[in-house]
């Protein structure tokens, strides 16, 4: 059959293709994204149970019932079937209830604003541990990273424990943009005036990539940054080197590393001015302005969530 | 590497010149060799078009015969052009991107700089959408709506024709952007505060919202003409469940348009406003929200996708019956979900921001209400299986593009709902997976059944068929090609690479990026063998002819026709009694009528619509430009010329029975022998 044919050479080209390369979303280091990838494979599986048949039947039809095969039967005038018709709108249905089942549960599992109720399958999650808080703010073009216990700020680089669940909380001084670290928990948008939340766990040592997934100008290619998981001694070097830095991200230095730059350098602050995150989402951190939520009316920043 | 912020200099000037508004000479493309070459290049081609019309004395006939004619069948066969233009414009740029993208993944830095590569992705995806796969859905049921229901013409022929020259309008100011200025770097959405004044200061954004604005005016009129047609003009006796399903598809795509748009030009306009009058609806300050214009943009733009494949599922389900010399299966369970597909259509927009983090109660709302479309769908696809189910498949060109679309097709919608899943999207989204999905519907599923749709019904339009062999030459580049070209996207999408990057820091990617390359030129082939395909059968049309009026074996009233119809399409009124009226007429032994003719009331062509999409289009560009007093006069002259035109009484006429029964005799050759099929 011609279309054999042509599927032939494109499933070898495939099965040589995939064998050599790193399908990140389908074996990531992080435990949440492992589940967000676990739930693209059973969901596959799910419609592949009606996907295959009708493509074979598709193929089978269209050979066996070819004009010039005489021996087949031909009724022209046959155009209903009860009883298919009910398989016509039950098959789809009975795997589309089973995935609205099954995204149900995993949508409210996963959320990414929820705490993490595991480390991993193997590991629970101890009553007593605290998330590590970072705060995310994406700036044309590069990411800004306040660390508020350790009272340190990076640009364009992180680090994280292995193991202990890290909470990212997110913000935009610009256009919109998604904040996405592959390994991680999936993406999530930053917006300006508005705060978003990440909670994620890297369950391997290593460094990972993270990177701007929305388009948001010309410095877009170049917008990423490098992810380290650390053993907890190698956290704590890592928090000291930065702390080492001289420089202090205050509502200066901060207005200053505003103005739009690509391919930004790996930068560290030793210092944090604690009230900076606040007025970054109340858009007043440059002197003389006003925070909005001074303005009156209605905004001020919200947490940008149905809960 | 540093990309050059100052590179972008073609915004036009900072401050608007009473008489020239932001022009100025740097406008034009200087900077840019690629662009400058194109730009010539184009010049000398309308240039050479143009000589060409004039050596041959053709203006005349163009102008007469076809710019002011308000035939529905000539308009749809207009907007096919438009199509296939503007189709060769978007493709381009397509190439331009994979050709980049392959060679900026093998370490080099390829060819186009960010500020470019940015505003051809943009381009792509507004030409693809707007100007594409817009104009062939509406070529389709312009021409084919009113032969299918037993009507003379559309309910308002003059509207249509303003309709389709303000779509053009649209594509020339889109054109134009190429070599005057700058196009929208923003994406084809647009999303906002980067297409707001503070992010893109430039004129492209300008152009991008007013060609949308006046091309959505368009396609709204547009619907409204094409809803009341088949709810009024109707022939007698086609009740709503004997009309052919590609009419239920137009008027529920055109209950989407009329629907849908308003919401889109609302919202361009509250867009236009923050970048003219100062307002702050999608600021990030001053109590804007930039959200609420992705929430707008997606309730109307989650409706398009389902606005451009509901014609094309109308175009399958006439082809598949027609190949398989059956009944199409399941007429009745056809139209319900065809309607079901309308309904649920405007209630799961959020699925494409999940990421805006709304919450799991508001994503699992969305996502499952997203997986039900794909119920109603599924049985679409099961109801073409069972019409070729016993029947007599016959492996011609259209049904050909039909197989290839339902094999192709059934993937797309598997990613899609996968997609759906919101988990699945936290990682998926707006990466290369999604690239891949949205190609693979649009591509195998719109792109596939207009190139079945022309094959199919060029016949009844020009009264000769299509050759086959570049036919198939084309749908084999097309088929393979799709394949070459999307599957490795999804590859890459799940190995986590997103979209719009034209840089890349490691060089893995690169076997994948250079293999979407050879599939988007075979695409590319695919598209020069189906220009062969009709240059040859232009050429060859003596031979090709069809003087039948009915070559495949039709079922539907458009074959009862001679190929091309009378102007007037139908002599006497039809009177249908079943579904495929045109197969039971000829079960019947109808015979065509030879006499009993009485005199046909005919609309008159006008230029109206060719002079007011002009002075849109000079209207557009001045508000484009800031040319103040030329925006204020072209717009007083819209509104003046729309008045003068309401005082010409002369708008119809009837043509003579003498007339009637010439052309009619002319038939009677040629439709006993389709009776006989």
């Amino acid at each position: 059959m011609i279309l054999h044919r042509a599927f032939f050479p494109l499933i070898v080209a495939s099965a040589a293709l995939l064998s050599g390369c790193d399908l990140v979303l389908l074996d990531p280091a992080g435990d949440v994204a492992m589940q967000q990838g676990e739930l693209i494979i059973y969901a596959t599986v799910l419609m592949l149970i009606i996907i295959l048949p009708v493509m074979a039947l598709t193929v089978f039809f269209s050979f066996h019932y070819r004009a010039s095969n005489k021996k087949a039967r031909f009724e022209p005038d046959w155009d209903h079937s009860v009883s298919l018709e009910i398989i016509v709108w039950a098959l789809p249905l009975a795997i589309i209830i089973c995935l609205a089942g099954l995204t149900w549960v995993a949508t409210h599992r996963l959320e990414p604003y929820n705490d993490l109720r595991r480390i991993s399958p193997e590991k629970p999650i101890s009553a007593d541990v605290t998330p590590l808080t970072i705060q995310v703010v994406s700036l044309n073009w590069k990411w800004v990273f306040i660390y508020p216990e350790q009272g340190i700020a990076t640009v364009n680089e992180i680090a994280t424990v292995v193991d202990r669940p890290v909470e990212f909380k997110l913000t935009s001084a610009t256009v919109m943009n998604a904040f996405y670290i592959p390994d991680f928990a999936g993406m999530i948008y930053t917006m300006a005036a508005m705060e978003t939340e990440l909670n994620g766990v890297l369950n391997e040592p290593g460094e990972y990539r993270g990177f701007a997934s929305h388009y948001n100008g010309p410095g877009f290619s170049y917008m990423d940054f490098t992810v380290h998981a650390l053993d907890e001694t190698g956290f704590q070097e890592w928090v000291s080197t930065v702390r080492e830095a001289d420089q202090t991200l205050d509502r200066d230095s901060y207005v200053a590393l505003e103005a739009p730059t690509i391919d930004h350098a790996v930068t560290y602050y030793g210092h944090v001015d604690a009230d900076l995150w606040r007025r970054i989402l109340s858009m007043c951190v440059p002197r003389g302005t006003t925070c909005v939520e001074d303005l009156g009316g209605h905004g001020g920043h919200s947490k940008h969530s149905g809960h | 590497m540093q990309t050059d912020l100052t590179a972008r200099g073609t915004q036009g000037a900072a401050t608007a010149d009473p008489l020239w508004g932001k022009l100025t000479w740097d406008i034009f493309p200087f900077y840019d060799p690629l662009v400058f070459g194109t730009f010539i290049g184009t010049v000398l081609l309308a240039l050479a078009v143009a000589g060409l019309i004039t050596y041959y004395k053709l203006w005349g006939y163009l102008w007469n015969e076809w710019f002011t004619s308000i035939d529905h069948k000539k308009i749809g066969i207009m907007y096919m052009v438009l199509g296939t233009i503007m189709l060769l414009r978007g493709f381009s740029d397509a190439i331009l991107m994979r050709g980049h993208q392959a060679l900026a993944s093998a370490g080099h830095v390829g060819y186009l700089p960010s500020y470019h590569y940015d505003q051809v992705f943009t381009a792509h995806g507004v030409i693809m959408i707007f100007f594409v796969a817009m104009p062939y859905v509406t070529g389709f049921m312009n021409y084919l709506m009113p032969l299918k229901i037993g009507a003379r013409d559309v309910a308002f022929p003059f509207l249509n024709n303003l309709s389709f020259w303000l779509t053009v309008s649209g594509a020339i100011l889109i054109m134009i952007s190429l070599f005057v200025g700058e196009f929208a770097a923003t994406g084809w959405l647009a999303f906002p505060p980067l297409s707001g004044l503070t992010f893109s200061p430039g004129v492209g954004m300008d152009y991008y919202l007013w060609a949308l604005n006046i091309a959505g005016i368009g396609t709204t009129l547009s619907g409204i003409n094409l809803i009341v047609t088949i709810v009024k003009m109707r022939a007698p006796g086609m009740t709503w469940m004997k009309m052919p399903i590609f009419v239920w598809t137009t008027l529920c795509t055109n209950v989407l348009i009329v629907a849908t748009f308003p919401v889109l030009t609302a919202t361009l306009a509250l867009l236009t406003a923050d970048r003219y009058l100062g307002t702050h609806f999608f600021t990030n300050d001053m109590g804007g929200d930039p959200m609420m214009y992705i929430n707008l943009i997606w309730i109307w733009g989650h409706p398009e996708v389902y606005i451009l494949i509901l014609p094309i599922f109308g175009i399958f389900s006439e082809i598949v019956p027609t190949f398989t010399g059956k009944r199409l299966f399941g007429y009745t369970s056809m139209v319900y979900a065809t309607c079901v597909i309308v309904v649920l259509s405007y209630i799961v927009w959020l699925h494409h921001f999940f990421t805006m983090g709304a919450g799991a109660n508001v994503n699992s709302f969305f996502g499952i209400t997203t997986m039900i479309i794909s119920i109603p769908t599924g049985a679409k696809l099961f109801n073409w299986l069972f019409t070729m189910y016993k029947g007599r498949v016959r492996l011609d060109v259209p049904m050909l593009w039909v197989i290839g679309f339902m094999l192709t097709f059934v993937i797309g919608g598997m990613t899609g709902v996968l997609l759906a899943v919101p988990p699945a999207d936290y990682v998926l989204h707006n990466s290369l997976f999604l690239v891949a999905h949205f190609h693979n519907v649009i591509i195998g599923g719109v792109v596939f059944g207009v190139f079945a749709g022309i094959n199919y019904w060029w016949p009844k339009a020009f009264g000769f068929r299509l050759c086959e062999f570049w036919g198939k030459v084309s749908f084999w580049c097309w088929f393979i090609g799709f394949y070459f070209a999307f599957m490795p996207l999804y590859v890459l999408g799940l190995m986590g690479v997103t979209r719009r990057l034209s840089q890349f820091e490691d060089t893995i990617y690169a076997g994948y990026f250079f293999t979407a390359l050879i599939g988007a030129l075979l695409i590319a082939a695919g598209l020069a063998a189906f220009i062969i395909q009709i240059v040859q059968s232009i050429r060859k049309r003596e031979a090709l002819k069809d003087t039948t009026g009915d070559p495949w074996n039709g079922r539907t009233l458009e074959w009862s026709t001679t190929s091309p119809p009378p102007y007037y399409n139908f002599a006497l009124p039809v009177r249908v009694y079943e579904r495929d009226a045109w197969d039971h007429m000829k079960r019947c032994n109808y015979t065509p009528p030879t006499e009993g003719f009485e005199p046909i009331h005919m609309p008159r062509y006008t230029a109206t619509g060719v002079v007011l999409a002009a002075i849109a289009t000079v209207m557009g560009f001045a508000l484009v430009w800031h040319i103040w007093w030329l925006a204020i006069a072209t717009f007083v002259a819209s509104v003046g010329y729309t008045i003068f035109h309401t005082f010409n009484y002369d708008r119809d006429y009837f043509v003579p029975v003498s007339e009637v029964a010439d052309i009619e005799s002319g038939r009677m050759f040629a439709l006993p022998e389709a009776g006989k099929a």
